[in-house]
């Protein structure tokens, strides 16, 4: 099993796969914060000094100018309200929300990140791992050695999951040291808060608790390494069902397009909830952001993503094992 | 005897409600080159992606080196080397990467016994090259380099000469019967090429529609169909005489045909010499399999 899998991660780091995942990152982290320096400045012009409280203030005001206006749909308003109230309490507990620093760019990057860019990346490596054999001809010398079928598909997905694992490595280290070139590399132990939950309209603070960022950093790149793990073995299912890498890709990336969509507007129709591509943002539950529809919650979503994954394992293996090869 | 190396009994494949290979038997002996005959389509690739292990047989079972490739399959892939359809190897590694990728699927290959199979397919100064540089007939030294590794008893190789030069075809050709005659292996070669199975093979079975029409020694069959082509004036009178002994057939090149027989034909040569016709030319020939094929399949056409 051992060489079934330095096997697999031979043709992974051959393909140059895991460099151009680095690659995109690198690229991408370094756009963002140009981008944050860009609107950092624009404040420090705006207000002529970078005092966070007076900016939560000024946001605050926008905030509760909106809810008055009229032509504005009861779910934002909703939205809003604990948007102020966060805020508020930010204010209260004298805590900088984006107190600038490497850390920090960390977790928003990863806050954005979890939905769509990470389980893109995780599909560079995942996509064709199976179907490019098939269309290479290669699977034809790989399923006649004496070597069960099963391990080699479980050699295959072990690859997957110690890629997965680098890629999310990769994207924490490259996000941490190149915005510190910019920001700086403090702010470790910068109090976050954590604990909102929304019920309903009312923002329940009753959990609420003052953590240092690395203790938030480490949860939330938990679930960010979780929800790659689960995109994979989604991305790894299709690879083994549909023959053609593009065909799949494209099946995937529609899939996960469409959460990102749907997330904005699903909040009536009720079973979408069970949907995976819904259950990714993991970490807006970290953040205390409403959920895209009533009543789920992180164990909800960590309950339906394991089962899609372990699904989509459990198809991977039956179809592969009985598959005739033409 | 000689050690039955690979025996298939009753395999059928039905896909959906086509049968497509209908009870095939046969048994391949060690150290023999059997070749495997039939048009395209005729269900050579089928069958051989069934005794590798690739497709499920519908009925029917395949043995090799005596291990059931259903219900014992990683013995029986252990006997087993194979390339089916094009050499398909990693083009971004290495030919000693590729080779180190396969070996890492078998247990107990050296990298004295890997040395050992690329000076074999005489690979050595090349075999750290990368894939997408090699050749065609590299590429399919390779393979079989690939599918020697295992030490195997059984070498099955689907079309091996497709797509080579004829050099390379006569390299392939004279590589497979080394491996058959001086390493004892069995050699299972499909190939819709005639000339190519009756340059390198001991026995065939011709293939046609997913059943098996003949299986015989390649000599035993070009033997039932030999021919003499007459070359003598004048013409007919040569073919009077030869009519009062045998079938003739006149060729087209003004030459008559007749069968060969040992003992019949110096006397139909002597009776010709003695009625004072002028025999200029008797030449034995073997038939082509094309020929033999056009015969036992009633004319169906061979690609």
């Amino acid at each position: 099993m051992y060489s079934l899998v330095r096997n697999e991660l031979l043709k992974i780091v051959r393909k140059k796969r895991i460099l151009v995942v680095a690659g995109i990152i690198a690229i991408l982290v370094g756009m963002f914060t140009y981008a944050q320096w860009k609107e950092l400045d624009r404040r420090l012009e705006r207000f002529g000094d970078v005092d966070w409280r007076t900016t939560l203030q000024q946001q605050i005001i926008d905030a509760q100018n909106r809810i008055t206006s009229s032509g504005i749909s009861d779910e934002w308003k909703s939205q809003l309200q604990l948007r102020i109230q966060q805020q508020q309490y930010y204010l209260d507990h004298n805590v900088n929300p984006v107190e600038p620093g490497a850390p920090t760019f960390m977790r928003t990057f990863a806050d954005h990140s979890i939905t769509l860019f990470l389980p893109l990346m995780v599909m560079v490596v995942a996509a064709d791992i199976v179907s490019s054999e098939r269309s290479a001809g290669t699977i034809k010398l790989l399923l006649t050695r004496p070597v069960k079928r099963w391990k080699i598909l479980m050699s295959k997905y072990l690859a997957l999951l110690l890629s997965i694992s680098i890629i999310v490595v990769l994207f924490g280290l490259l996000s941490y040291l190149i915005s510190g070139i910019v920001f700086g590399y403090q702010g470790w132990s910068a109090p976050v808060i954590i604990g909102f939950s929304a019920e309903g309209i009312e923002l329940n603070t009753n959990a609420v608790q003052l953590i240092p960022q690395w203790q938030y950093l480490l949860m939330e790149f938990s679930l960010v390494w979780f929800v790659a793990l689960v995109v994979g073995s989604i991305a790894f299912m299709l690879s083994v069902l549909i023959k053609n890498t593009p065909a799949g890709m494209g099946v995937m990336l529609a899939a996960l397009i469409s959460g990102a969509i749907l997330s904005n507007m699903v909040s009536s129709w009720e079973s979408a909830k069970y949907l995976f591509m819904i259950n990714l943002d993991l970490t807006a539950y970290l953040a205390g952001k409403a959920p895209p529809i009533e009543g789920m919650s992180l164990g909800f979503s960590l309950i339906v993503l394991t089962l899609w994954g372990l699904a989509a394992l459990a198809v991977s293996f039956i179809v592969f094992t009985r598959q005739d090869i033409y | 005897m000689s050690e039955i190396t690979l025996a298939v009994k009753g395999l059928r494949k039905r896909i959906g409600k086509k049968e497509i290979i209908k009870g095939l038997n046969f048994e391949l002996k060690r150290g023999e080159v059997f070749g495997f005959l039939g048009p395209n389509g005729a269900g050579k690739t089928t069958t051989i992606r069934m005794l590798v292990g690739l497709i499920r047989p519908t009925a029917g079972t395949i043995e090799i080196g005596g291990y059931d490739v259903q219900r014992n399959f990683t013995k029986a892939m252990s006997h087993m080397g194979c390339i089916v359809e094009n050499p398909e190897l990693y083009p971004y590694l290495t030919g000693w990467e590729n080779l180190q990728h396969f070996a890492g699927m078998l247990p107990g290959v050296t990298n004295a016994h890997m040395e050992e199979v690329v000076k074999l397919v005489r690979l050595h100064e090349r075999i750290h090259d990368h894939l997408k540089t090699y050749s065609l007939g590299m590429r399919q030294r390779l393979g079989i380099a690939q599918a020697l590794l295992g030490k195997p008893k059984v070498l099955i190789l689907d079309e091996p000469t497709n797509g080579l030069d004829p050099m390379g075809i006569r390299e392939m050709r004279n590589f497979i019967r080394y491996l058959a005659e001086e390493e004892g292996l069995t050699v299972l070669v499909s190939s819709h090429l005639l000339s190519e199975i009756q340059l390198m093979c001991d026995r065939v079975a011709i293939i046609s529609q997913g059943s098996i029409i003949k299986v015989d020694a390649v000599k035993s069959l070009l033997a039932l169909q030999e021919r003499v082509v007459w070359r003598a004036e004048p013409l007919a009178r040569a073919k009077e005489v030869l009519s009062g002994f045998t079938q003739v057939h006149n060729a087209q090149d003004g030459t008559l045909v007749t069968s060969y027989s040992d003992s019949e034909t110096p006397l139909w040569n002597k009776a010709m010499v003695e009625q004072g016709i002028l025999v200029k030319e008797m030449n034995r020939k073997l038939p082509a399999l094309e020929d033999l094929f056009l015969e036992l399949t009633g004319g169906e056409s061979v690609v």
